[in-house]
């Protein structure tokens, strides 16, 4: 089965940012394949080089070596994004245009005919319950507002993958769930999901797969469910030993 | 071309949304309705004086407009982050400077034509005369002078980090060129080898901006330029354009997304 995600031995490293120092390796020989339809969780603590991943995916960043590819086509060729979704971990959108205006552009930037981008923006405002304030300027939204027209813009071409960067961080417990659910139906529809979180309790219960990576290094991949029961611990505990966590002894 | 325009869009979106424009306008309108209405002696020549200070107000406005507009452009993009959504799209580097550079131009044009109605209402009804074609001509030569000035800024955006002194740079070379731009070559003559041939360089080297200020066939009703200098200045304009755009995109291609 052709992946839709792989990256092969993709290695990035930074200039120091003083002369003296070594450079900084913020991924190292990573090696990831993702099939269709998964929803594929990649976890690992602050700094630990999962952005930098999906920046490369993106074609943000170059890889110092090896290579990555989306639907098998080269990251660094910008129609490898065609059919991608992509939502930033925070929100970051042009806040004098209103949400439909918003839409409107990412639709025209992807070719979308006028018709159907009508009807799209018309659905996902409804999906992500921005209906009524359509016609408001960005900047009159509160944070978990942005974050849904982010999530709406991030599906604008029925994107067959979606690159989530910490999709929940911020949002409330009833903007969770939404996110969640929006998962399970992009799931449910077949399409594939990348994304990283700290929630690990989220993880659990949307992911097929997950990868662990800590300090740039794949240290652990595999069914969520295969993970729990080879380790004897839920996905947290794995994650702290996997990381080389050790609680401070209690006085 | 879907794309650039999608961006031309929202850089013109930008500008009819920011206070700058109407504030210039605002005040253009003002002094030069204030001047107008102000009669000296009787004297027809008047008029004229009120021309000159209005267009040289239009033309302050233009720059002030294409420079503060276009300086923000990029460094914006990367201080608010919205280039990751952008570029996470299928976009190229390319497409974002050509969205932004005609985005920038267009929005001055759209500029440019407030400003001469204006001006063209208020100098015909005092004067009685309507020079239709000196006025589309003027304002033609100073829309490509500001192609030059736009991407001059856009590349200008990736060299310098602050979009201020992008701008306080940019105002001051631009002034430089449209005052002493025709002189340079007289100056060189005057200095010693090899200042002479690095003054002769820079004469032959910077965008001669100070050939588009054609404002003097409106003041003094002179003839019209011929048409095909005026193709050629756009020409000329557009080959400057393209070589600073070029510039910007080598400079964007290998630049950090994030500050």
């Amino acid at each position: 089965m052709e992946p839709i995600v792989e990256t092969r031995n993709l290695r990035v490293e930074f200039r120091a940012q003083n002369s003296g120092q070594a450079k900084k390796v913020a991924v190292k020989d990573l090696n990831l394949r993702i099939c269709g339809g998964e929803v594929f969780g990649f976890l690992g603590p602050n700094g630990a080089g999962k952005t930098t991943t999906m920046n490369v995916l993106l074609g943000f960043v170059n890889a110092t070596s090896g290579a990555a590819f989306l639907f098998g086509v080269d990251v660094r060729e910008p129609i490898a994004r065609q059919r991608i979704g992509y939502l930033p971990e925070l929100t970051y959108y042009y806040k004098f245009l209103t949400a439909e205006e918003l839409l409107r552009f990412y639709a025209r930037i992807f070719g979308i005919p006028r018709l159907e981008a009508d009807r799209r923006i018309e659905q996902l405002l409804k999906l992500v319950e921005l209906d009524s304030a359509r016609k408001r300027p960005i900047k009159t939204y509160s944070k978990g507002m942005q974050q849904r027209v982010g999530l709406a813009q991030a599906l604008i071409n029925n994107p067959d993958l979606l690159i989530l960067d910490e999709p929940t961080s911020g949002l409330d417990p009833l903007g969770r769930m939404k996110v969640r659910e929006i998962i399970q139906r992009l799931k449910n529809e077949g399409r594939t999901v990348f994304f990283s979180s700290h929630e690990l309790g989220e993880v659990e219960t949307v992911c097929d797969r997950v990868a662990i990576i800590n300090q740039g290094e794949l240290k652990v991949e595999g069914r969520v469910a295969d993970l729990v029961e080879r380790h004897q611990a839920n996905l947290e505990r794995i994650f702290l030993d996997i990381i080389g966590y050790q609680p401070e002894p209690s006085a | 071309m879907n794309t650039i325009f999608a961006l031309t869009s929202v850089v013109i979106k930008e500008l009819c949304r920011r206070k700058d424009f109407y504030v210039l306008f605002f005040l253009t309108a003002v002094l030069t309705l204030l001047m107008g209405s102000v009669n000296f002696f009787e004297d027809t020549r008047a008029v004229r004086y009120v021309k000159e200070i209005a267009l040289l107000l239009i033309w302050v406005s233009a720059l002030v407009i294409a420079i503060a507009t276009t300086a923000r452009q990029i460094p914006a993009e990367r201080e608010n982050r919205t280039i990751f959504p952008l570029l996470a799209k299928p976009v190229t580097r390319a497409q974002v400077i050509l969205g932004k550079f005609l985005g920038c131009w267009l929005a001055c044009g759209l500029a440019l034509v407030v400003f001469y109605l204006f001006f063209g209402v208020v100098s015909g009804s005092r004067e009685h005369s309507w020079p239709v074609l000196n006025l589309v001509q003027a304002l033609w030569l100073q829309w490509a002078m500001l192609g030059i000035v736009v991407a001059l800024v856009l590349l200008g955006s990736l060299v310098f980090a602050a979009p201020s002194s992008n701008a306080t740079i940019c105002f001051i070379v631009v002034l430089g060129i449209l005052l002493l731009g025709r002189h340079l070559n007289q100056v060189a003559l005057q200095q010693p080898e090899p200042l002479r041939s690095i003054v002769y360089g820079l004469y032959f080297l910077i965008p001669h901006l100070e050939w588009y200020d054609v404002r003097d066939i409106i003041i003094y009703d002179h003839n019209l330029i011929g048409w095909l200098d005026c193709a050629l200045a756009t020409l000329y304009a557009a080959v400057y354009a393209a070589l600073l755009l070029f510039g910007a995109w080598l400079l964007f291609r290998r630049k950090a997304l994030h500050l």
